[in-house]
């Protein structure tokens, strides 16, 4: 592994509070220095440092995405590891958490060490998260110390939230003593059977049923009835894929209440609404649905007011002939990792005027910190060389077709969007470079 | 604006026409171009399309069937039926025969559908074996979008899912303009000043919303009634937007009666009333047409039921079979209107030039 300086670059690091021009100096996997511009004399120490230019681009902790899935084990047709990092790196992103709805469900150590392990050829770190019940079957309980042991980070039944009281309590208090949140996809299921979109007036015009905002926002509500009876200041709820207001005004309130709750949004909860439907578009169908304009709006309103604390793109490849069925037929889901960026930046650093250091904070440095990825989503002297290199002017037209990912499912196929990605560099090695094969 | 969409799929796969290949159409294959003379939704068509097609089914109805037999003699017309429906699925082949084409029934019933191929494929294999039209009749709502985008053919939508079932639509509205004495030109003001209730499971009614999208654009006042567990309150939203007309909801069924020259009854269906809060009695004292409700409050006016009906529920044979009834007179409208939609969608013209189709305005 080459050493790597990084010159003339705009530094953006929001654990450091660094929003400056600096060069780094990046070696044995590590961010070795980060001076002024011109300052790091590396000639003598690292001679054969490769240079890296980034003149007129912004340098920042590689983003960490919280919430992906990456069909390993069991569904390699879909994604593998390695396909599915490799779009991550692609996005800019350094870190991805590898959701449990494999198959097997990953509820074993035994699992969680084989997503981990080298035959895998991911390109950037996985951190995988591990059923919060057995077989995500919301009745027993899986082995939350082995599986930390492991390298698990946080434990959730995603697509299959765990509805009752009683172990849903008890996961809180395990995943509490092991030091792991608990992460649920908040839909009470009782109130959304055969529902393929939100509800509204855009479900019965189209004749399909509708998944209710209280599906959602009781689930919530009631995690958070349960983790303040716990009472354990280490007990830690997030909230995956928020997508309604009254949602979110139930974290605002809990957390006003001293309560451990963060929550993550999706860049196509915030860019889109249920509108984009349309005509059936199976690309346009995701669990939780795209919900109404109103919605989409107080998602906005929560990035910029601080109360969402990530983004995570929910990253769901599905095949394309699983993709052209029936509207109710299809699987919920789309691919997300190399659109984010551009998202972002498009809705949220150019419409509503977000600072980039806050942009990159929602991408790295706050996720991070949910699921605590000790030295990621900082580029503090001593930490993980993960490093994204990104032009913010940039305008580009993302294209499904060019995706790394296996799965084209994607609504934002032929977007223009503004932010491209340059150079990602995963633990000192420069795993994605644009427009060149590595 | 910082994101712009270079194309936006979903508004435009309706009325993309052959000719301008979107840019799915570029990835994928040639194929996945929806065909202009395709039926999906009753919006899709304007006023002078419908129209056209009114006017279509009049010249076909009155023409010897020496001649109608000839137009498309020997066109294959393929019938894809997930959903057994007998009065639909005779009206299409009676109106495919009378144009002389060859029909072909595909049906989950004749197990002639291969178990668990795609839709996409059992539309791919019509088209290999030489369908030139399918009507589809499925239980999923926007099937026929699939099934058009997949093989590029026109495609009749004979009832999908809760979405719509546009062919209902034309004929009731032929039949509504013949009880009204309204002939000639189509507008925006053609039933101004007439009220129309529709009343029953509102909700899983692809007759009711395909109404009740049309009927509106031409100055209709539509009143939707029913208990809320059929017919929620987003409902009265399904109105387009430039409609003339309007769509409202009104619970009570007399006061509903009352204001309505046209009254179309929807069939209750038992089984789905068990898993909803509704007690049958009390849905058959509020909302059932009886000649004792009709003579009432709506003595003069014209009573559909688009079947099948079930008499002694949402209406009594009584009235089914009354002076006030056109439910037979829907039936023979039926042939008429498909007989239009299958030459429409064979006919050299369109594939030619290409019907102009209205934007989804959703
Ligand atoms: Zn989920």
């Amino acid at each position: 592994m080459k050493p790597i300086l990084i010159r003339n670059g705009h530094l953006i690091d929001p654990a450091t509070g660094i929003d400056a021009p600096r060069d780094l100096l990046l070696a044995e996997g590590k961010v070795i220095a980060v001076d002024k511009t011109g300052k790091i004399k590396h000639t003598i120490q690292y001679p054969d440092a490769e240079i890296l230019d980034a003149k007129g681009l912004v340098v920042a902790p590689g983003f960490v995405d919280i919430h992906v899935h990456l069909r390993e084990p069991g569904q390699g047709y879909k994604e593998t590891i390695a396909s599915g990092t490799a779009a991550a790196a692609a996005g800019g992103f350094t870190s991805v958490c590898a959701m449990p709805n494999t198959v097997p469900v990953n509820d074993s150590p035994e699992t969680t060490r084989w997503m981990l392990a080298p035959e895998r050829d991911a390109v950037i770190r996985v951190f995988p998260i591990a059923a919060a019940t057995r077989g995500s079957m919301g009745e027993t309980l899986t082995e939350y110390g082995s599986l930390r042991a492991a390298g698990a980070v946080a434990v959730t039944d995603d697509g299959k939230p765990i509805l009752g009281d009683r172990i849903m309590r008890e996961s809180l208090i395990a995943a509490a003593r092991a030091g792991m949140p608990v992460i649920q996809h908040a839909e009470d299921t009782r109130l959304t059977g055969g529902c393929s979109m939100n509800a509204g007036p855009v479900a019965f015009r189209l004749g399909l049923r509708g998944m209710p905002v209280e599906a959602e926002s009781g689930l919530v509500e009631r995690d958070i009835r349960l983790l303040a009876e716990i009472n354990d200041a280490r007990a830690h709820l997030h909230v995956a894929h928020l997508s309604t207001r009254s949602a979110l005004d139930a974290v605002r309130k809990a957390r006003r209440n001293g309560l451990r709750v963060t929550c993550e949004v999706t860049p196509h909860h915030f860019v889109l609404n249920e509108e984009a439907v349309g005509d059936y578009n199976t690309d346009a169908k995701m669990n939780p649905p795209l919900r109404a304009e109103s919605d989409r709006v107080a998602m906005i309103e929560g990035i910029l007011d601080g109360s969402v604390d990530a983004i995570a793109t929910d990253h769901a490849p599905h095949a394309a002939h699983e993709k052209e069925q029936e509207f109710e037929r299809a699987p919920n889901g789309i691919t997300g990792l190399e659109s984010a960026l551009g998202l972002a930046i498009s809705i949220l650093h150019i419409r509503h005027k977000m600072p980039l250091s806050r942009v990159i904070a929602l991408l790295s440095t706050q996720p991070a910190n949910i699921l605590s990825l000790k030295g990621r989503g900082t580029l503090a002297i001593g930490s993980p060389a993960d490093i994204v290199v990104f032009d913010p002017g940039k305008t580009w037209t993302f294209r499904a077709a060019a995706s790394k990912s296996k799965s084209k499912n994607t609504p934002f196929d032929g977007w223009a969007l503004q932010g491209k990605v340059h150079t990602t560099i995963s633990e000192g090695r420069i795993v994605y470079r644009e427009g060149n094969q590595l | 604006m910082a994101v712009k969409k270079k194309s936006s799929k979903a508004s435009t796969r309706v009325v993309r026409k052959p000719a301008a290949s979107g840019k799915k159409a570029a990835q994928q294959s040639i194929q996945s171009v929806i065909h202009p003379a395709s039926l999906l939704s009753i919006t899709q068509l304007s006023l002078e399309e419908v129209q056209s097609i009114l006017a279509l089914a009049d010249q076909l109805e009155k023409e010897p069937p020496i001649r109608s037999e000839q137009r498309l003699f020997k066109r294959r017309v393929a019938l894809l039926f997930y959903e057994s429906s007998t009065r639909t699925r005779t009206s299409f082949e009676l109106a495919a025969k009378a144009l002389g084409a060859d029909t072909t029934l595909v049906s989950d019933k004749s197990s002639s559908i291969e178990k668990g191929e795609s839709l996409k494929d059992t539309g791919l294999t019509l088209r290999a074996l030489g369908a030139e039209c399918i009507i589809l009749r499925s239980p999923y709502s926007g099937a026929p979008y699939l099934l058009a985008e997949a093989t590029g053919l026109p495609v009749l939508n004979a009832g999908d899912g809760m979405h719509e079932h546009p062919s209902q639509a034309l004929l009731d509205l032929r039949t509504i303009l013949n009880r009204l004495g309204k002939s000639g030109s189509i507008s925006s003001s053609t039933l101004k000043g007439v009220t129309i209730t529709i009343c029953g499971d509102i909700f899983h009614s692809r007759v009711a919303r395909s109404n009740a999208l049309l009927l509106p654009r031409l100055g209709a006042r539509v009143i939707l009634c029913g208990p809320a567990p059929l017919l929620p309150e987003t409902a009265a939203q399904i109105a387009p937007k430039d409609a003339s007309g309007s769509v409202v909801i009104e619970r009570d069924f007399d006061r509903a009666l009352a204001q309505s020259q046209i009254v179309m009854m929807l069939r209750i269906q038992a089984e789905r009333l068990a898993g909803l809060a509704l007690d049958l009695e009390e849905y058959k004292s509020r909302y059932q047409a009886n000649a004792e409700r009709i003579v009432r409050y709506a003595a003069k006016s014209v009573i559909m039921h688009p079947g099948p009906m079930i008499r002694g529920l949402e209406i009594t044979s009584e009235v089914a079979d009354g002076p006030q009834s056109v439910i037979e007179e829907q039936v023979r409208n039926g042939v008429a209107i498909r007989m239009a939609l299958i030459a429409r969608a064979l006919s050299e013209q369109s594939t030619a030039s290409g019907i102009s189709m209205r934007k989804n305005s959703r």
